[in-house]
């Protein structure tokens, strides 16, 4: 392996468990606890979150010498709102259940600390194809921890996974169980963060990641 | 000893008082709530009971990697208020959740006895309520069967005298001391809670500002606001002291050790305050009953409490005076 490809794979690797953004660096909580009822729904943020800090992440590090450091968070800013508008207008054309589903958390991207930490930490000091790969690695960390969240609040406070479209939802556990509907519901989200958390470090400390 | 001079550093007023001596105490206390849901409730109250404190002694015990079950008596003391705040015969797995979430949630996620911020009893409550309100909450209310111990009083289901103006009116001030009402299995007779209460108070385990403020507060705003439909104002107070769940709540909750103020000023603030926040959910809000999350909600800003309310040490200057 070449100095360089190690380098990269190294950018990957790390948002992925080593600096995760929600389970180490605890960002992007709004999203986290808003969007993560089903498991789809947490998927399709943490996919439409991926691509504006991969897409935002590609411009800011070529722009990186062009931009003044005095402004350069309103920059950073409007280079992800173009790319949130562009996600917007997808997911209305070609999901529009996920859209309504995802409902303003898909505007809020902006906002999504995140996004705005990779693109400040990294892209905007470092070359484009590292950079890319950093947002990659970034953004596949916080679809993990969405979707696990997700997994968590679906099976234990609706009893499927799949849902909540009907056609496709799967019940784990028979007709006759009983969903512990407090995980469905907000406080349930910051319960079941915080046990999801204790978990993950539990399990991060043991094996020494 | 034969040695007359002890040099030891501080402290040097010990007492024989532990944690295993105050929880058998506060068990002791809640036998007569307990016999007395039994007397109303049947065989079906006792195994309710029963699930409950074995689970929350059961799940402490793996939680801690304690081969003691009994360990310091706290956990039997969270299971078995868990199940006073429970309706008589709700499913099995309901008081497996509710007892273990109590234990989990409530307490061992904090770091366990002593450092627990809520009360680990209505932690569960709060769980169960929000996760299977249909069970606990609404028409599912027996009327106790007095002395039938093999009846089944789940077969009759009613509301609670506070959830219905009608069915309060139905009931006797007489019946509700004694207990003769649909309820929680622990809640429903103010004589037995306050048999227990007068022997936790002689031994010194609560102080009667907490259970004083709360139960005085809700009679004042019961008589003043409550709109005198129980044969008038003053009844009607006396009515929301009795009916639901504010003695329990006062003498064996709220006065909890960990996670009520410890300064004289802060217990009567505390107890005026949960009585304030049960009857603004009785009398405004949407609930009929208010007391779990009036006390949850005041064990919350307990610290608070405590840190505005230091008393002045003896001989000391009043701060800016």
């Amino acid at each position: 392996m070449s100095k360089e490809t190690s380098l990269y794979l190294k950018d990957f690797t790390r948002g992925i468990l080593k600096e995760n953004p929600v389970f180490v660096a605890l960002l992007g909580m709004c999203p986290l606890l808003g969007v993560t009822g089903f498991i789809v729904n947490g998927f399709g943020m943490g996919m439409a979150a991926m691509a504006v800090l991969v897409a935002s992440s590609l411009v800011v590090s070529l722009l990186r010498n062009y931009i003044p450091p005095q402004v350069r968070i309103p920059c950073f800013i409007a280079i992800i709102a173009t790319f949130v508008t562009v996600i917007d207008m997808v997911l209305q054309a070609f999901q529009p259940v996920l859209y309504e589903a995802l409902g303003v958390f898909v505007p809020l991207i902006v906002a999504n600390c995140v996004i705005l930490g990779r693109l400040e930490a990294f892209s905007s000091k470092k070359p484009v194809a590292r950079s890319f790969f950093d947002a990659v690695g970034a953004g596949i960390g916080f679809t993990l921890a969405l979707v696990l969240l997700a997994a968590v609040r679906e099976i234990v406070g609706h009893g499927t996974i799949l849902g909540p479209d009907p056609e496709s939802a799967i019940h784990l556990f028979g007709p006759n169980f009983e969903p512990m509907a407090l995980f469905a519901l907000p406080p349930g989200a910051f319960i079941a963060l915080g046990l999801l958390l204790a978990v993950v470090n539990m399990l991060m400390k043991r094996f020494n990641i | 000893m034969d040695k007359k001079l002890v040099v030891s550093s501080s402290p040097h007023i010990r007492s024989i008082e532990s944690v295993q001596s105050v929880m058998t105490d506060v068990l002791i206390a809640l036998f007569p709530v307990a016999l007395m849901a039994v007397l109303l409730f049947g065989y079906q109250a006792l195994l309710t009971m029963v699930i409950s404190v074995a689970t929350a002694m059961l799940v402490e015990a793996a939680w801690l990697r304690k081969r003691d079950i009994f360990g310091d008596g706290s956990a039997a003391v969270t299971g078995l208020l868990f199940a006073m705040i429970l309706p008589p015969a709700p499913p099995w797995w309901l008081v497996v959740v509710g007892a273990a979430a109590s234990i989990i949630i409530g307490k061992q996620v904090f770091g366990g006895i002593g450092y627990n911020i809520f009360n680990p009893a209505l932690v569960g409550r709060a769980v169960i309520v929000m996760s299977w309100g249909g069970h606990v909450a609404g028409r599912v209310w027996s009327p106790p069967q007095p002395f039938a111990f093999g009846a089944d009083v789940s077969a009759v289901t009613t509301a609670t005298p506070l959830a219905d103006q009608g069915e309060a009116l139905a009931v006797s001030l007489t019946n509700l001391f004694i207990g003769n009402v649909a309820g929680c299995l622990g809640e429903t007779s103010a004589l037995a809670l306050l048999l227990g209460g007068a022997w936790l108070y002689y031994k010194g385990h609560i102080d009667w500002r907490i259970p004083g403020g709360y139960i005085g507060t809700v009679f004042l705003m019961g008589a003043l606001f409550g709109g005198g439909f129980y044969n008038g104002h003053l009844m009607t107070g006396l009515f929301h002291v009795l009916a639901g769940g504010v003695m329990l709540g006062a003498l064996y909750m709220a006065t909890d050790m960990v996670t009520s103020p410890v300064t004289p000023k802060g217990k009567l603030i505390f107890g005026i305050g949960c009585g304030l926040i049960t009857m603004m959910i009785r009398l405004y809000g949407s609930l009929p009953e208010g007391v779990t999350y009036a006390i949850l909600l005041m064990n919350a800003i307990t610290p608070i409490i405590d840190n505005y309310t230091v008393p002045r040490q003896f001989g000391g200057v009043k701060k800016n005076a």
